[in-house]
């Protein structure tokens, strides 16, 4: 359950810059998610229901974009469709392949509302 | 409140001879209103975007790479040993830590949930150990263990084993600034499970099988879960071990004395 741990240092980086901005509230946070950064969708829609009460991330929109996994095989240079780690090259079946895609775990951007003084 | 890292929420307690020091520094202030005390209204909101593209492990990242500075300043190899509950980590440390104690200098951070019964039992070895309580926390992270190393300040030339959390899949995700992640598996618990925890398996150089003395007693292949293993990560190096009879435990040593050479002479 890594997931809600992630989830406060979510709320933690955004709370910050947030603040950093003068920001009265957030409306809209945007994710960015690979599929093979083992964060489990589920999991995390879980932790995040329970984790951002009473912050300010509780009433803010979520949009959270899941990025495919895409290997690299280091033998033939095939780029492929990984859905999981131990996935073989399809062209020519080796093993040994780098992660180019769905490892990221990243805060695109913030919507905040600022108060303009009149 | 913590001066080195201004850091924010943990609930880790770090635990040394039996005394318990609350690390929870300052807490999170969640529903934080803003307030002026000038004397304007607010009329208008006004909407704006703020491109971060931050990581969210970024925090934990610099905390890492400080903790490696350290080690490699000081010549400290540094080993995460992860695995799951009961694959016999803590007894692989203590016949390390037993044997080679006339070789090499050793200290050791242990992560649990609860209690120091893991600390107490390398402690007994004589080697110098802090125990860090995660709570509800499922793995260590960077944070914890630079206090952990500042309770325990790890001499120059040793190594420090970190025993993780026992747990196959959270752990994976936070670099504590380590020099070698080694996972460990037990031949009870089948040969499958580097396919069905990957990750695990993806992010450590050295994988150590062991309760071998068992295999009679258990349906484990042996080729079969090193095949499996390579599927995921074909750099891995392995080391079947038995921790009772002490077989394979000499290459594992063999292994350890290296990386401490390797650091000396690098």
């Amino acid at each position: 359950m890594h997931e809600l741990s992630i989830v406060l240092n979510i709320i933690d980086i955004a709370e910050k810059e947030a603040k950093k901005a003068d920001a009265a509230s957030i409306s809209a946070i945007e994710l960015s998610i690979g599929k093979l950064s083992t964060i489990e969708p589920v999991a995390f829609d879980f932790a995040w229901k329970h984790g951002v009460k009473n912050s300010m991330l509780e009433h803010a929109r979520r949009i959270t974009n899941y990025i495919d996994g895409k290997g690299r095989c280091n033998k033939c240079s095939t780029e492929f469709l990984m859905e999981a780690l131990y996935q073989p090259c399809p062209q020519c079946g080796d093993y040994f392949s780098e992660i180019i895609e769905g490892k990221e775990l990243q805060i695109k951007s913030l919507r905040i509302e600022e108060k303009i003084e009149t | 409140m913590c001066i080195t890292c201004g850091c924010g929420t943990d609930e880790a307690h770090i635990v040394k001879d039996g005394h318990n020091h609350p690390e929870n520094h300052h807490t999170h202030h969640h529903g934080h209103t803003h307030s002026h005390s000038h004397g304007h209204d607010h009329h208008h909101v006004q909407d704006r975007l703020l491109h971060l593209e931050k990581d969210v492990l970024h925090e934990n990242a610099l905390l890492a790479e400080r903790n490696r500075g350290y080690f490699d300043a000081k010549e400290i190899v540094a080993i995460n040993l992860v695995s799951s509950p009961g694959s016999g980590k803590t007894m692989l440390l203590e016949c390390t830590l037993k044997d080679l104690k006339e070789d090499l200098s050793f200290c050791v951070i242990e992560g649990d949930q609860q209690t120091s019964l893991d600390a107490d039992r390398i402690k007994a070895t004589g080697t110098n150990a802090v125990q860090i309580n995660t709570g509800k926390g499922c793995h260590l992270d960077a944070h914890m263990v630079l206090h952990a190393v500042q309770e325990l300040k790890p001499k120059e030339n040793s190594v420090l084993f970190i025993e993780n959390v026992g747990n196959l899949v959270c752990p994976s995700m936070f670099d504590l600034g380590e020099n070698q992640r080694v996972v460990i598996m037990s031949v009870t618990e089948g040969d499958d499970k580097p396919i069905k925890y990957p990750d695990m398996f993806h992010t450590s150089g050295v994988c150590i099988i062991n309760k071998t003395d068992l295999l009679p007693y258990v349906p484990f292949d042996m080729d079969k879960a090193i095949e499996n293993a390579r599927k995921i990560n074909p750099e891995l190096q392995f080391f079947p071990v038995s921790c009772t009879t002490g077989e394979g435990l000499g290459e594992w040593y063999n292994w350890l004395k290296k990386q401490v050479r390797h650091l000396q002479t690098a």
